[in-house]
């Protein structure tokens, strides 16, 4: 089943008997959808199957769930540079398992996509080796050093879909004004990330386990804090901005309030910041080593009252691959990142499975909302969009082994993790990219 | 299984009403989590390991045609002779691995070290590392046990143990005491491995440091923070002072040696303040006349060169329970 985004999509298929449940639409039932060269023909209760053509395949979901396939918004690829760590056939492979049927490639890789060139190598491989979509990111700083911006017009055109310094926050109020009043001038989404390198100079949250464990800490106010100064420089710009990962319940007022001041701002939270704390740690398990940190319990819980206010709109995997080489070391000198692209799923259904979130407000932060933040024409099941679609079981148990993991990285921080809610098939574009059997 | 209960039936009748569970620790890599039977089993040890080093000879055979390494990753001259001595008095041989110069300059990886030195068989290794965790880590790789002589800002499992065991001797107990432990409390393994060995055996601990160097959340750990030695001290029976890095004194986190001497220096006028019969401690080396003025460093309260010399005794004991457990884990 060796498809890429270049194959021929199925002519026609029918997918009977499940419960469809798009965000988008707000739709939640049972019923029946066509999907005709890729796209959505049409979706209802038993629908008519005189017209179909010959070559047709009915596709029995017998009552599992169909949604919109997850858009992650946030994944980290070694390729170029750190190809022994993901390369984007890799990650393609992960993300199809996972139900990822887009993701958001950040520009962090070596050397960093900050030059249109290098965003359409990404698009070209990801056209030849990949099975899901690859959605590259520009730098939005030159090397993503801070300093200067890069060519946002080009790079908008050659396709990059969001302007980010990845894992750095950009240091300089300067740079960040005036990357959000150019950006502005092409509609560009920049998306940031909000760790303010000095305060933030510890390894885990800052508290009473960093204390005990001897370790450097790491404020909640070194993320507050540039968060609201970045709120300050979109209310002066009226740049669009997205912040990629937030952690701490004061980060959430913050943005709460910004968009109550009519800013046109959103926000994100990796989903390590909603199914742990810092006290799985442990004795210096590296692989919860996380950027933004895992915080308390307090934070994890805000994290999670976020996503169902609204206030916090996206749910990424931060998905960050690292071999052993920058993880099998002392805490301290570990680096950040856990790969997250196969159970970004699962580790969100833990929100709907405790009853905190409705199972329709976790697939619109996965899919809907970053599609629609992104402006994408998927994360939706409306007639005439592509056919981005996932089968999942919200239900089924499984175990997370790290040795079945298709990433080329094994740092995940649910090793052993008992999950609830698995995906049967993924289909990109009316080809189905994944399947398992139930 | 018939005779083994018949046997253990006959030495019932003579067995005491409380029998502790034997030590059984694998290694000894921080105080967070050990028993309070083992900290006495270990200090008791100790004091009989303090009289043996005090004969002139001094050298036993418990440990002998066993090989102990040293590797400290970080310079040590007093730790790592300590062990050292310890380990020669046990009749073990002892490697210093020159980390310095060793192919750990070279790039090789914490792990790589480990799994070559677990190569070589040895049947002890003590390690002391600028990284918190590091020993643990290099511990999961060996098959002998691995002593934490100092990982980062995290625990110094043995200074704790002799510190202990100077407190014990001179006071008699530790059970109710009230001890301060005065000055970097943030970046010191010290401070962390007393703190719980003082909490285990029931002492009530006090911290003492300016803000900026008593990490958050202190508290929690079961001691009470003082910003001032005025309000710390009085009713102190033991006074720990703590080495100031030079480094921590260039205006990170204070801004100067002599601000801090004036403010958080032990001098006659502050020991005055503690209890009459107070003792004075500190893990070394001193900075004197930054965090303790030489005349209380040599004055009657000091029993600083004392703790030097319970050093040696506490490392034996562990050196010879963590032996004894690993056989014991051996043979079972």
């Amino acid at each position: 089943m060796k498809r890429t985004i270049r194959s021929k999509p199925p002519r026609q298929r029918l997918f009977v008997n499940a419960r469809v449940i798009d965000p988008d639409q707000n739709l939640d039932s049972h019923c029946d959808v066509l999907v005709t060269k890729g796209k959505i023909e049409a979706i209802g209760k038993s629908l008519p199957r005189e017209n179909l053509k010959k070559s047709c395949k009915i596709i029995d979901c017998k009552g599992l769930v169909l949604a919109p396939g997850l858009v992650d918004a946030r994944v980290f690829i070694g390729e170029p540079g750190g190809e022994h760590r993901e390369t984007i056939k890799s990650a393609s492979r992960a993300a199809a398992a996972g139900g990822v049927t887009s993701l958001v490639m950040m520009p962090d890789t070596k050397p960093v996509i900050d030059d249109a060139a290098l965003v359409e190598f990404v698009r070209q491989t990801a056209r030849e080796k990949s099975r899901v979509r690859i959605l590259p990111t520009a730098a939005l700083s030159k090397g993503q050093l801070g300093r200067e911006m890069t060519e946002i017009g080009l790079l908008n055109d050659a396709g990059a879909v969001a302007f980010t310094d990845g894992r750095n926050t950009v240091d300089s109020a300067q740079m960040m004004r005036r990357a959000l009043t150019y950006a502005g001038d092409f509609d560009a989404l920049i998306m940031a990330a909000t760790g303010d390198a000095s305060l933030g100079g510890g390894v885990m949250n800052a508290g009473l386990n960093a204390t005990r464990m001897g370790l450097p800490g790491i404020p909640r106010e070194a993320e507050i804090i540039p968060l609201e100064r970045d709120m300050r420089l979109v209310a002066m710009t009226r740049g669009r901005y997205h912040a990629s990962t937030l952690s701490t319940s004061d980060s959430v007022d913050v943005i709460s309030r910004a968009r109550d001041n009519g800013l046109d701002v959103s926000a994100g939270v990796a989903v390590a910041n909603l199914a742990l704390n810092d006290n799985d740690i442990g004795s210096y398990r590296t692989f919860f080593r996380v950027s933004p940190p895992l915080r308390n319990e307090d934070d994890r819980k805000a994290m999670i009252d976020g996503i169902r206010t609204g206030k916090i709109d996206i749910i990424c995997s931060n998905h960050d691959p690292h071999d052993v080489d920058t993880k099998r070391l002392p805490f301290a000198e570990a680096a950040d990142g856990a790969i997250g692209l196969e159970s970004l799923l699962a580790a969100s259904l833990r929100l709907h499975h405790t009853d905190d979130i409705p199972l329709i407000r976790v697939l619109n932060c996965l899919s809907t909302a970053p599609a629609k933040r992104l402006g994408l024409d998927s994360g939706t099941l409306a007639i005439g969009s592509p056919a981005d679609m996932i089968l999942i079981d919200p239900d089924m148990p499984w175990v997370l082994k790290e040795d079945e993991l298709r990433s080329r990285s094994r740092n995940t921080a649910f090793e052993g993790a008992r999950f609830q809610g698995r995906v049967l098939k993924t289909i990109v574009e009316g080809r189905t990219v994944f399947s398992r059997d139930p | 299984m018939k005779q083994s209960s018949s046997t253990s039936a006959s030495g019932e009748l003579n067995a005491p009403a409380f029998r502790p569970e034997p030590f059984k620790l694998k290694h000894l890599l921080g105080i967070e989590g050990i028993s309070t039977a083992d900290i006495t089993h270990l200090l008791d040890r100790a004091d009989q390991m303090v009289a043996i080093s005090r004969q002139v000879e001094k050298k036993r055979p418990t440990l002998s045609g066993r090989t102990l390494i040293n590797l400290f990753f970080e310079n040590s001259t007093r730790t790592q002779s300590s062990f050292e001595i310890a380990g020669q008095r046990l009749g073990m041989d002892v490697i210093n691995m020159a980390v310095q110069t060793s192919s750990v300059k070279k790039g090789e990886t914490l792990l790589d070290t480990a799994v070559t030195l677990n190569a070589m068989q040895p049947d002890l290794l003590v390690v002391r590392h600028s990284a918190a965790g590091a020993v643990e880590l290099l511990s999961q790789k060996m098959g002998c046990p691995v002593i934490n002589a100092g990982d980062g800002a995290h625990e110094h499992p043995t200074q704790a143990l002799l510190d202990a065991l100077t407190i014990r001797r001179t006071k008699g107990r530790i059970n109710g005491l009230t001890v301060a432990i005065c000055g970097d409390i943030a970046h010191s393994r010290v401070a962390r491995s007393n703190i719980h060995l003082l909490n285990a055996m029931g002492a009530q601990v006090r911290v003492i440091a300016p803000s900026t160097l008593l990490p958050g959340q202190i508290e929690d750990l079961g001691v009470t923070a003082y910003r001032s030695m005025k309000q710390g001290l009085p009713g102190c029976d033991v006074v720990m002072m703590l080495r100031i890095q030079s480094e921590r004194m260039s205006g990170a986190f204070i801004p100067s040696s002599r601000e801090y001497y004036r403010f958080f220096g032990l001098n006659a006028e502050r020991v005055a303040m503690a209890n009459p019969d107070a003792i004075v401690m500190h893990p070394g080396p001193m900075n004197r006349g930054v965090e303790i003025a030489s005349t209380i460093a040599d004055g009657v309260q000091s029993v600083i060169a004392e703790q030097v010399e319970m050093g040696v005794a506490v490392r034996m004991a562990v050196m010879e329970a963590l032996q004894a457990s690993a056989s014991l884990g051996a043979s079972t």
